[in-house]
């Protein structure tokens, strides 16, 4: 059913620099020392970060005739459940997460699995800038400059066998951060997302560890976390620890929780509605009062690059 | 349209239109927050729903506590709770849409939890249309009938609130609460009414009263009778009592 399509445009590895590489995880340090004593105001915690990345390349997937939301709204309007579910109050919460240090166990349908540092990680991984739209399955939307990388180039340093048609993600599990993994309350922890492995290894599929140029605020998935542009902002799961490579398509956490209103693949689409919300159209945040809704896209816009993965399939039924 | 101003009137009046002023600071200062125009339809609609609440709560505390005269105050809570809605959907019309119809249009049939909220809406639309006296009198037991709604608009309007939200349901569900207490205590004072009515009949005031009546009749009858007797002769006339 699925064919597994190796990409040749992706680019080589590379290995960064030490200094600049050791420089790098300074800045780190000091950008989340300054965020953790950062107050819980959403303006005071928008300018807590410094910039870490200046003049990285632009991706030629990133689009940029976009116009870029404002960053103290990206920073202050993300739902994190595993700390609250107010956007407010998550924001807040997030700052306890510990982030350092941070190692993904990548398993299952690979040559090479093994439990790897985020350094190491980064330190094979060409970082570049990606301006996607980011289309909340709540209707609205954002314009997010994501630094990240392919997970394609990360998937292909560990060799994923033949078998492999999924990939599950997994997040952090710490509930001495996360009040209601703690309290076990409403989804089944910890966040479990999965793609299949042709939408994983599609080059529109990245993990990002910034954006803004700087490194990732907690509250926006920090250290490392999924963007998946064209399927519903939950598919893009935070604070990645797992990734398997696995041969039947993994239970999703929304998913699991109400099947009828989350579907697994979730791409965006304004024909389809949430059984009680339309998705027809969406809020972009960042316009100003009286300005009219913008009409969701199909596939958010990257249809001309995705629409192929999914030629044939009755979008309505595998919603 | 008559009103009986004193200072506690006029004193409410003036409160209930704090969350308005409180909410035109918080856009003037851009306190809204990263979605001003969704934090927007939520304060509304909360005032909506807290005034429909307070409206609600007004007979059932009369019935507590015995004062009287607080008709009134549930006419001003109602017009309140009407009065907010009525600007939680001109913000969803205009602030939201900018009222581009087609977009609007889809948004409405396609969204549930927007069924409910006009249902709810064109209840209380309703309900504030036939609020004043002259009204109440024109339309006799039928103003009852119709008031009867707002229970219809409380529910619908929880259920506008509760159908949007993805996940989070302690705040509905604190107002479902407060709704099944204002009407649990209702249909008490139902069946307690409808007890004292049967009760009534045996050993209440009623079968004295009727007693009375049968006494004094007794001794009015006698009385004429007597007089009669004493002005005409006897048996000449049929006594007509």
């Amino acid at each position: 059913m699925i064919i597994i399509k190796t990409k040749k445009d992706i680019p080589a590895s590379e290995i960064t620099d030490p200094s600049v590489f050791k420089n790098r995880r300074q800045i780190i340090k000091t950008t989340l020392a300054v965020m953790l004593t950062g107050g819980a105001n959403w303006s005071t915690l928008a300018n807590s970060t410094l910039p870490v990345w200046a003049n990285l390349p632009q991706s030629p997937l990133s689009n940029d005739s976009l116009t870029v939301t404002p960053s103290e709204i990206t920073k202050n309007h993300t739902n994190y459940y595993e700390f609250s579910f107010n956007k407010k109050e998550a924001t807040s919460f997030a700052q306890n997460l510990v982030t350092d240090p941070w190692s993904v166990e990548i398993s299952g349908e690979v040559e090479k699995p093994g439990s790897y540092h985020l350094e190491d990680i980064l330190g094979q991984q060409t970082l570049q800038e990606y301006v996607y739209r980011l289309r909340c399955v709540e209707a609205w939307s954002m314009v997010i400059p994501w630094v990240g990388f392919p997970l394609a180039s990360l998937l292909k340093m560990v060799k994923p066998l033949s078998t492999a048609r999924f990939v599950k993600f997994t997040a952090v599990y710490q509930p001495q951060t996360m009040p209601k993994q703690l309290a076990n309350e409403m989804l089944k922890w910890p966040y479990v997302e999965g793609l299949r492995i042709d939408e994983a290894m599609h080059p529109l599929t990245i993990l990002a560890v910034g954006m803004y140029g700087e490194s990732l605020p907690k509250q926006n998935g920090a250290p490392l976390r999924l963007v998946v542009p064209w399927k519903y902002g939950f598919k893009s799961i935070k604070a990645i620890v797992k990734i398997e490579l696995i041969k039947k398509a993994p239970i999703t956490t929304w998913n699991k929780f109400a099947p009828n209103d989350y579907g697994f693949y979730s791409n965006v689409n304004p024909a389809v509605a949430h059984p009680r919300w339309s998705q027809y159209s969406e809020r972009q945040l960042g316009s100003s009062f009286f300005t009219p809704r913008r009409q969701t896209e199909l596939f958010n816009g990257y249809g001309n690059q995705v629409a192929s993965l999914y030629s044939g399939m009755d979008l309505r039924h595998f919603f | 349209m008559t009103f009986r101003f004193n200072n506690l009137y006029s004193l409410t009046l003036a409160v209930c239109l704090m969350p308005l002023l409180g909410l035109l600071i918080d856009i003037a200062f851009d306190n809204l927050g990263p979605n001003p125009i969704q934090a927007l339809h939520i304060r509304l609609g909360d005032w909506s729903l807290r005034f429909l609440w307070l409206t609600l709560a007004i007979t059932p505390l009369q019935t507590v506590t015995k004062w009287r005269g607080m008709t009134e105050y549930r006419q001003m809570l109602g017009l309140y709770a009407f009065f907010y809605a009525t600007l939680h959907v001109l913000a969803y019309l205009l602030v939201d849409h900018a009222l581009v119809w087609s977009v609007i249009g889809v948004d409405i049939i396609e969204s549930q939890y927007i069924w409910f909220g006009v249902l709810a809406y064109t209840i209380i639309f309703s309900l504030a249309l036939t609020s004043p006296k002259w009204s109440k009198k024109r339309m006799g037991k039928n103003w009852k009938k119709l008031h009867r709604f707002i229970y219809l608009a409380a529910g619908a309007a929880i259920i506008h609130y509760y159908w949007q939200l993805k996940g989070n349901m302690a705040e509905p569900f604190f107002y479902l609460v407060m709704i099944f207490i204002l009407l649990g205590f209702r249909v008490l004072v139902w069946v307690k009414n409808r007890q004292l009515a049967r009760l009534m009949i045996p050993t209440g005031k009623k079968v004295l009263v009727l007693a009375e009546i049968q006494v004094m009749s007794e001794i009015i009858r006698e009385q004429q009778v007597n007089e009669t007797e004493r002005l005409d002769k006897p048996g000449t006339q049929h006594q007509h009592i």
